[in-house]
């Protein structure tokens, strides 16, 4: 089956600071899959070229058959693949429906004269958005939050709230920056559920940077680890598991 | 109704009804009746610099440079282009004009700027507003240092409300659409907003260009209601009072912006007669007093990011 995803040989350097060097990686469709190594191991910045912030020197980034590089963030949004943020990056002032009514914006479902004039085509679409928005968000059960400012909510709901805006640019593609972060452990086993619910209901492939072993262990069915920048293994979570250098990466080696 | 029709009547109501009261007032009140039209004008310029300094949360330095584009092309236009047409109709094109041409102005000064942030963006407005100053400075066609004279004094208060009514209702209107949405995502994390498919530079753009645009109908107002303008009414000092009304009453919130500059083109006219009781002029002092006891007691301004008509009052939650 073609890949949703590819990304073929990347490297980014920052300077003499090389933070991803010849790094490769494929994600079917509907495929769930994690990406996980030791603080610094250059994950996040993984994520940052796929999402737009960082053009690689090198490389290939391929999203649905379509070369990603060059692409400004909001047009790699536009082209279906979304991420949510490490550190939460809500829209704090604005509603709960707001945030997720944000996400709907790339559609360009009407003009600015629309806008002004409140045509037709501006109600309908404004009711369409509502309507969506409260699709995703009782999906996330954060339909009764709808009113409040994203800011004052709970730390796990704001998470919540960061999926829930990301699935709403209706992206075919998610990348999850450590949607667990943070969270206990009956709140990450809900979330683990969320996500197999999303992926389900929205026909979407996941990519996940996770440093909860149980979250990744349970749900993801492929995983890659990164160390330095370098992709050391990839495989089921029952071969990543047993790979020594994974085991090295994390536990470093016996002394002998 | 029809929303057409109700932002019809938005804007023509009030700006009838202002028309009215004008034309009611006393001669002895007219001076007064001048003043508040001079409020209207700062409305329209607090308004406008709201979209983009508490909506979209850019910072530009240089609104005055904008009202002086407008009031220097409407005044040209009103004299050297339409002489021959009936007043009030040259008037409202020569407005338009103005408008549109800071409108062009805006766009064009944010497209390089915009990719600025804060200070930086700050500095750059700044001195678009002062090139501009300088420029009509040394343009003798445009009366240079002495400024443009026998301008028709055309500015009536109907037309004062009318724009002023016509930018607050498209304000209102715009922030309850997707185009309003996209500014506050901006001001709150423009990141994030590009994450979710914002093309910020092209709605930071937009927004200068809109507020600039809406600037030079101000300028244009002002013009034909001085019937002389000089470069030094456009000056650096105007843009910081811009500023202030904006952060006086709550970036980011219309009614605040329209409150603050009534209430501070006001306040140094009711100040006028303590003047003239002490025999000192302390106008200024107690400006700056108030500002710094306002500002110390609600940081957030007047009205925070709150609308009037969220206050609550009748709306009970």
């Amino acid at each position: 089956m073609n890949p949703v995803l590819s990304v073929e040989n990347v490297t980014l350097r920052f300077g003499g600071l090389c933070a991803v060097s010849d790094f490769s990686l494929t994600l079917a469709k509907g495929e769930l899959a994690g990406l996980i190594g030791p603080n610094g191991a250059g994950k996040t910045t993984v994520f940052n070229i796929l999402s737009g912030v960082y053009q690689p020197q090198e490389g290939q980034v391929m999203a649905m058959g379509r070369s990603m590089l060059g692409l400004k963030p909001h047009q790699i949004c536009a082209a279906g693949v979304a991420r949510s943020f490490q550190n939460i990056r809500l829209f704090k002032s604005l509603s709960v429906m707001d945030n997720v009514k944000t996400a709907f914006h790339h559609e360009g479902a009407y003009s600015l004269a629309s806008a002004l004039w409140r045509r037709k085509d501006a109600v309908a679409g404004e009711a369409r958005f509502e309507e969506r928005a409260n699709r995703i968000l009782s999906t996330l059960e954060l339909d009764l939050r709808r009113d409040e400012p994203a800011g004052s909510l709970p730390y796990g709901e704001q998470k919540k709230l960061e999926i829930a805006r990301a699935v709403a640019t209706g992206c075919r593609i998610l990348l999850l920056d450590e949607p667990a972060a943070g969270m206990n452990a009956g709140e990450s086993a809900w979330l683990m559920g969320c996500i197999q619910t999303i992926r389900r209901e929205f026909d979407l492939s996941i990519l996940l940077i996770e440093h909860d072993m149980k979250v990744v262990m349970g749900i993801c069915e492929r995983i890659h680890v990164m160390d330095h920048g370098v992709k050391i293994a990839e495989g089921t979570p029952a071969e990543i598991r047993k790979d020594e250098r994974v085991i090295e990466a994390y536990l470093g080696t016996k002394r002998t | 109704m029809n929303p057409n029709l109700k932002l019809i009547l938005g804007v023509l109501i009030p700006a009838l009804a202002v028309q009215a009261l004008a034309s009611l007032a006393p001669d002895s009140l007219s001076y007064f009746v001048s003043i508040l039209a001079l409020a209207g004008i700062n409305a329209i310029l607090a308004v406008s610099l709201n979209l983009v300094n508490g909506i979209t949360g850019q910072f530009s330095l240089g609104h005055a440079g904008f009202m002086a584009v407008g009031a220097y092309t409407s005044a040209c236009l009103s004299v050297y282009a339409f002489p021959g047409l009936p007043g009030q109709l040259a008037f409202v094109l020569a407005v338009l004009g103005g408008g549109l041409l800071a409108g062009l102005a805006g766009w064009l000064v944010g497209l390089p700027s915009l990719r600025l942030r804060g200070d930086y963006l700050a500095i750059v407005t700044l001195g678009f507003g002062e090139i501009i100053r300088v420029l009509i400075l040394n343009m003798d066609f445009l009366g240079g240092a002495r400024g443009f004279i026998g301008i028709p004094a055309e500015t009536s208060p109907f037309w004062v409300m009318l724009c002023l009514a016509f930018c607050v209702l498209a304000c209102v209107r715009l922030m309850a659409s997707t185009h309003g949405r996209a500014w506050l995502a901006i001001r709150e994390d423009e990141v994030a907003a590009s994450a979710v498919g914002v093309d910020t530079t092209r709605y930071k753009v937009l927004a200068f260009a809109l507020s600039a645009a809406a600037a030079g109908l101000a300028g244009g107002l002002f013009a034909h209601k001085q019937a002389f303008i000089n470069p030094n009414s456009f000056d650096f000092m105007k843009s910081v009072d811009v500023v202030i009304m904006v952060v006086l009453g709550g970036m980011g919130s219309m009614s605040g912006s329209l409150l603050a500059a009534v209430a501070l083109t006001l306040l140094p006219e009711a100040l006028r007669p303590l003047a003239q009781l002490t025999g000192v002029d302390l106008r200024m002092v107690i400006y700056s007093l108030a500002l710094i006891a306002m500002m110390l007691s609600r940081p957030a301004g007047i009205m925070g990011r709150k609308e009037l008509w969220q206050l609550g009052w009748w709306t009970k939650r």
